[in-house]
């Protein structure tokens, strides 16, 4: 078995629903209101796709089978030509990932700043390497390509959020106050 | 006299300028004066500016334009798409733009689609911009409560409308072909040319796709003319332009200037020169996908065709520096491994060369380099050049591999000889 099957990962699934009811097989009224507003920008309903899984992400954390289904459905577009978009794209997760995605540019004028002695410490931190997520579902650890701030290198994205100019100590700052963060809000 | 139209109203503060600041600066002139052209003398206009793509590949901007059918008998739904999707690595200049300024590119638009008898317009925006997406969308607003997009715009015959798309990751969705089929809902790959997209593109439409930057330049050019404009140029090329320099010099950053201007005096007096007990071993002079060239260049004016005959490209204008404390090796090997996995697999020279270049670079970087393995990568970075391809990806992977391989010969070998990366 892989190890998204592993039970620390299905975990991370329970996180992800982060209250939002048990959403299988069909897309929500919320999700449905949101993708029929990008049908008018478009000249027809399949170019909406990967808008339309954009968004069941930003609600559900990530593209299950089950949502890749009811997207397709709701599209009328097959779910073959869906997953085949599904997969192509870096921001569309496959895969459960962990409240906080960390996006660590590895582009040229990083790498020349440093960026892999950043990736190191966030992996001695985390103990995960890129690609995979803490077992608390707390932290997934990206690659990205050349997030655009190379004048303030080395950078890395969590979640919608720059971090510039960072060193080893930035990184234990980083982490620490958002687990202390998702500390906090769990014991609210 | 103007000389920084691009960035007039970028303060120090980090906010978009809204509409009524915008206007308040002279905004939205150039769309009111093109509303009262005819589209054709609009694309005559540009052309005659000398504006050449600020995307990387420096096509003239109103010739490319020429290119759309016009008049009665052509196809009469046409689209504009502007490529925001900016990941060339070391190039950081669109994002700034499009956070300080956005109606700057919105105008740009305006007055393009206007020009190419478009009434549909998009902004593919990449996934990860998510401050510029947020102002853009805002200032679209802004636009459409003013009448400046929307039905009927100030009371003419003519109507716009200005949607955002954002993408989700790939570098691949840069190239104008792929990024119609991302559009479309498709797979990122580059599609055959021709039929080039002015004929048709978006949809089977004839469409335009021009890189932010170059939207920017079009407020300005209309207004104020081309004489103007290509009297902002300090050598062959007309009009500013956003440079950028990131790596171990004392002041990154990206600056609006003069078309023409020296590297050197943007590396030294703008970037602040050398971090202190470096030298300036090379650079890349217009993002990740372009040659290197050496100290003995940096005399030369950032020109299109000056840098194109040194053996480069001026590419996006954002300088690389590389310092001689930093690996060759090791930094090719990263551009390589960069454009391995950007690679849209689509056909072979591409999804099976780079792998193969990785492999080797990093068997030289570990030390474990053979002494054909030199002999190998220039073979390879051959069958990758243009021609082999349907896209630049590769060819662009191979310029900094290429050029590498000739002016820092000696740390490869060195690197070979003595079996360790002499640089750690």
């Amino acid at each position: 078995m892989s190890s998204i099957f592993e039970p620390e990962v299905i975990d991370v699934m329970e996180h992800s629903k982060s209250g939002q009811g048990n959403i299988t097989a069909s897309l929500s009224a919320a999700e449905q209101e949101e993708i029929d507003r990008e049908f008018s920008h478009y000249e027809d309903k399949g170019s909406v796709g990967l808008e339309a899984l954009r968004i069941v992400q930003k609600h559900r954390g990530w593209i299950s089978d089950e949502s890749l289904r009811a997207v397709s459905a709701y599209l009328d577009i097959p779910v073959a030509q869906l997953e085949s978009v599904a997969t192509y794209f870096q921001l569309i997760f496959r895969q459960p990932v962990g409240k906080e995605v960390i996006f660590l540019c590895k582009s040229a004028s990083c790498w020349i700043m440093g960026c892999n002695r950043l990736q190191e410490k966030i992996q001695d931190k985390l103990q995960i390497k890129p690609g995979e997520t803490t077992s608390d579902g707390l932290f997934t650890l990206l690659e990205t390509p050349c997030l655009g701030d190379c004048d303030k290198a080395p950078v890395m994205m969590i979640g919608e959020e720059m971090h510039r100019n960072l060193t080893e100590s930035d990184i234990d700052e980083i982490i620490d106050n958002k687990k202390k963060g998702h500390a906090d809000q769990s014991a609210d | 006299m103007l000389t920084n139209p691009l960035t007039k109203n970028i303060g120090p503060q980090n906010h978009a300028t809204d509409i009524v600041r915008y206007q308040d600066n002279g905004g939205y002139r150039g769309w009111r004066k093109a509303l009262d052209m005819a589209p054709e003398d609009i694309v005559k206009l540009v052309q005659d500016g000398g504006l050449r793509g600020r995307g990387g590949a420096g096509f003239n901007t109103g010739l490319k334009w020429s290119f759309v059918p016009r008049g009665k008998n052509s196809p009469p739904v046409k689209y504009l798409v502007c490529n925001a999707d900016e990941m060339e690595p070391g190039t950081f200049k669109d994002r700034l733009l499009m956070e300080r300024d956005p109606h700057l590119l919105i105008e740009g638009m305006a007055i393009s689609a206007y020009a190419i008898e478009a009434r549909t317009a998009y902004i593919f925006i990449r996934g990860e911009y998510h401050v510029a997406a947020a102002r853009l969308e805002q200032a679209i607003a802004e636009a459409r409560e003013q009448g400046l997009l929307g039905s009927n715009i100030l009371g003419s015959d003519y109507s716009l409308d200005i949607y955002l798309h954002r993408s989700a990751g790939n570098y691949i969705c840069g190239e104008e072909t792929a990024l119609l089929n991302a559009l479309e809902g498709r797979r990122a790959v580059p599609r055959a040319k021709p039929p080039f997209p002015q004929v048709s593109g978006l949809w089977g439409k004839p469409t335009v796709v021009n890189n932010v930057e170059t939207f920017c330049n079009i407020p300005h050019l209309i207004e104020m003319g081309p004489d103007w404009y290509r009297s902002l140029g300090r050598g062959d090329d007309a009009g500013s332009k956003l440079f950028g320099v990131s790596g171990k010099v004392r002041n990154p950053g990206t600056w609006e200037l003069p078309m023409g201007t020296p590297v050197r005096e943007i590396i030294e007096h703008h970037a602040g020169g050398m971090q202190d007990g470096l030298q300036l071993k090379g650079f890349l002079p217009g993002g990740g996908s372009t040659d290197f060239l050496g100290p003995e260049h940096l005399d030369l004016p950032m020109d299109y065709d000056v840098i194109g005959r040194a053996g480069s490209r001026l590419g996006t204008g954002t300088i690389i520096v590389l310092d001689d404390h930093t690996c060759p090796v090791g930094l090719v090997l990263n551009l390589s491994q960069f454009f391995a996995r950007e690679s849209c697999g689509w056909c072979t020279p591409c999804r099976d060369g780079l792998p193969w270049i990785v492999k080797i670079l990093q068997r030289i970087e570990n030390g474990e380099g053979l002494p054909e393995d030199l002999d190998l990568l220039r073979e390879q970075a051959q069958r990758m050049g243009p021609g082999n391809t349907f896209c630049a990806l590769a060819p662009g992977a191979a310029e900094p591999l290429q050029s590498a391989l000739k002016l820092f010969e000696q740390d490869f070998i060195d690197h070979i000889r003595k079996g360790c990366c002499p640089y750690q």
